[in-house]
């Protein structure tokens, strides 16, 4: 009963007081969606980050020499590298793998009057089927263009925009260094990798062509590996790095000069960090919806003041301490929970909106949701409880003296 | 029957040095349908009594007796509910709702009574056309004048049909032509419906129309009298109201206004505009 009388009332101050409770609602309205905005946001650049990761294969593992090391300098490059023997006793050791060997060597691309810098790769056509990609005009290496090591090559998307300017370029021979090559093909454009490096900056040739013409050795300088999906990836890595000890003679005991990459790991540590991230954000917009709780508490606080008058009036008319003190319970109450609700509107508005901007994929999250529009009715009544006490100890008689 | 009485009633407000004795012993009865109203000068005690009266605050000294029950010990809640089911107020400065409609005004004590939405739009319309306000039912304190502002106010207090009426200083706020207005209003109340009704006033003229005068001075009571003015002698027994209870002969309840009162109508008449 008592809590009806306290209900009916508190929606009829609400509603009297339009300004005043929209400026109350205000804090949890931004609060709310600021978190939901953020959660979101965060969600879809990771899911953004582990689907490229994931782009670059599935099932991947990818042999480098030298060793990740934490801190600046990154990877350790005085490793020897591999060369065609490690790439034999790779195909001898494991038959039912694709796998693909890589030269990767920075090159200056020219053609007429263009001059580019890129990267090229000395690979095989298994290099296409294991990173799941597409040549999307011309064709693919031949088989013997690969081992003959036949000056073809087939260009990524941002090489062609910026070496070709949109002119008719297959069968065309351009020079990359000092070699004169001819295009094959064009691939599918990939966009940023995950890294946020242009995928699309790129030059495939046969391994042959460049270890012979470009190279001058036979130097591998990475061997990606394909396991089929009921294979352990684990098993197959754990024989991978057997095997490369062996070859490199390293001594029981003695540290690993190269590495075994699992594509599969680096996403989930990628994800990790990326949630990690996710989670600071949704802290911060935390914050926010803290300080649209006092802000609650701000304007409560001084409604009571200004409202000290009505106070007296109903205390008069046999309102009990209680009662007026549940009545801006109630208004805190309602007024966070609507804004919790504007707020939870306008931040799943927001985030659809803003990630459709950024080009990101939206994952909803329902808990968080919940949990920000749960958290602000909580909020409300939190701090509307000082301002509401604060009510309900009024001495009528003072109040209603009060101007 | 005694619906009050007040038995060596002191108030003292502040302490030590800074003591200041508002109330000083006062012993007071009010029967049920009487009007009484309470003059003084500035400062005698008027509002510290009516507040003591009106269950808002509690005396420092002696026993407060409401209908045979000791309520100067009931806590804050108590109180509350006794001023809920039993007072009524009007004040000096109106002490309306701002920004609600004088519909709303009214139905305030009823909706901490409980009653549902329909019952008090009843009620509250009922009233508001008793103070001769139905044409102004939607209107907001800004929009009525004092003494329309005043007529809610009383229409408030009568809405839940209390046991007495607490008026401090009721037409203070008004000029002169509102003020007789608010009066004839009060006392066609008190005499067509046996209202009981307490009045602070510092108008001799007001105060004529009550049934007994009280007069306070530094926080004593220095004449209780039925005659404001001296005008006559007594005997003329005072119209009851519906209730039929009336002043004990003998002790106060007279007034030879009452008979001098025009018929029911002038209650409305007074409330057209
Ligand atoms: N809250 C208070 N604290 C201290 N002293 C008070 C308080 N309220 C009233 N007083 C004192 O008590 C005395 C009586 O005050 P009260 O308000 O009852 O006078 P009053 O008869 O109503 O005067 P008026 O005709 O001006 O309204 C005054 O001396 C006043 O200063
Ligand atoms: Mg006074």
């Amino acid at each position: 009963m008592m809590a009806w009388i306290a209900m009916v009332i508190a929606l009829k101050e609400i509603r009297r007081n339009k300004l005043r409770s929209f400026l109350t609602g205000l804090g949890i309205v931004i609060g709310v969606s600021a978190v939901i905005v953020m959660v979101h946001l965060g969600k879809g650049a990771s899911r953004n980050v582990t689907e490229e990761i994931a782009s670059l294969g599935k099932n991947l593992l990818i042999l480098s020499p030298g060793t990740r090391r934490r801190g600046p300098g990154g990877t350790r490059s005085d490793a020897r590298d591999f060369d065609d023997g490690d790439v034999s006793a790779v195909e001898r050791e494991f038959e039912d793998v694709i796998m693909a060997p890589l030269v990767v060597r920075p090159v200056t691309a020219v053609y007429a009057n263009a001059n580019v810098s890129t990267t090229a790769i000395g690979t095989t056509s298994k290099y296409l089927d294991i990173r799941d990609w597409a040549v999307s005009r011309g064709r693919g290496f031949a088989a013997h263009e690969v081992a003959a090591g036949s000056r073809v090559c087939i260009l990524g998307q941002t090489v062609v925009d910026e070496l070709f300017q949109g002119e008719g370029l297959l069968d065309v021979s351009f020079r990359i260094d000092r070699l004169s090559c001819r295009v094959i093909g064009v691939l599918e454009a990939k966009g940023q990798s995950a890294m946020g490096s242009d995928q699309d900056d790129i030059i495939l040739m046969p391994l042959r062509t460049m270890q012979r013409r470009l190279a001058g050795n036979t130097d591998v300088s990475q061997i990606m590996v394909s396991v089929s999906e009921e294979r352990s990836l684990a098993a197959v890595s754990e024989r991978l790095r057997a095997l490369f000890r062996e070859r490199r003679n390293i001594a029981r005991g003695a540290a690993d000069d190269f590495e075994v990459r699992d594509m599969k790991e680096i996403a989930a540590m990628v994800e990790k960090s990326t949630s990690t991230l996710t989670a600071l954000l949704g802290a911060i917009a935390a914050v926010s919806m803290l300080v649209g709780g006092i802000g609650i508490m701000n304007i409560m606080l001084v409604a009571v003041t200004e409202r000290t008058r009505e106070i007296g009036i109903r205390l008069a008319l046999g309102a009990r301490g209680r009662e007026v003190l549940l009545q801006f319970l109630i208004e805190a109450g309602v007024l966070s929970t609507l804004g919790g609700l504007v707020g939870v509107l306008l931040g799943v508005g927001g985030s659809l909106l803003l990630t459709m901007k950024m080009t990101l994929p939206f994952v909803f999250v329902p808990e968080i949701v919940a949990v920000s529009f749960l958290f602000s009715a909580v909020v409300g009544i939190v701090f509307g409880f000082l301002p509401a006490r604060r009510a309900s100890m009024l001495d009528p008689i003072e109040a209603l003296r009060h101007e | 029957m005694k619906l009050i009485e007040l038995l060596d009633v002191s108030k003292v407000y502040g302490r030590g040095g800074a003591e200041t004795r508002a109330l000083d012993g006062i012993d007071l009865a009010i029967d049920a349908g009487e009007f009484v109203a309470v003059m003084g000068t500035s400062g005698s005690g008027k509002s510290t009594c009516m507040n003591i009266l009106g269950c808002l605050d509690k005396p420092t000294h002696g026993r407060y007796l409401f209908r045979g029950v000791d309520v100067s010990k009931l806590d804050r809640d108590e109180r509350a509910l006794l001023r809920r089911r039993h007072l009524g107020f009007i004040f000096q400065s109106f002490n309306l709702l701002a920004r609600t409609s004088a519909l709303e005004n009214v139905e305030l004590p009823l909706v901490y009574r409980g009653l549902r939405k329909a019952e008090r739009r009843r009620l509250a319309l009922a009233q508001l056309d008793a103070v001769g306000l139905s044409d102004r039912v939607h209107h907001t304190p800004a929009e009525l004048s004092g003494g329309q502002q005043q007529r809610v106010a009383i229409a408030r207090a009568l809405v839940t049909s209390p046991s007495i009426i607490f008026a401090d200083e009721p037409t203070g706020n008004l000029d002169s032509r509102n003020s007789q207005e608010i009066l004839t209003l009060l006392s066609g109340l008190h005499r067509e419906r046996g209202i009981t009704i307490v009045m602070v006033t510092h108008e001799p003229e007001l105060a004529a129309l009550a049934d007994r005068v009280v007069v306070f001075r530094d926080g004593r009571i220095v004449s209780e009298s039925n005659e404001p003015e001296p005008s006559g002698g007594g005997g003329s027994s005072r119209s009851a109201g519906p209730s039929g209870e009336s002043g004990q002969p003998g002790e106060s309840g007279h007034s030879r206004l009452s008979g001098s009162w025009g018929p029911g109508s002038e209650l409305r008449g007074g409330g057209a505009r």
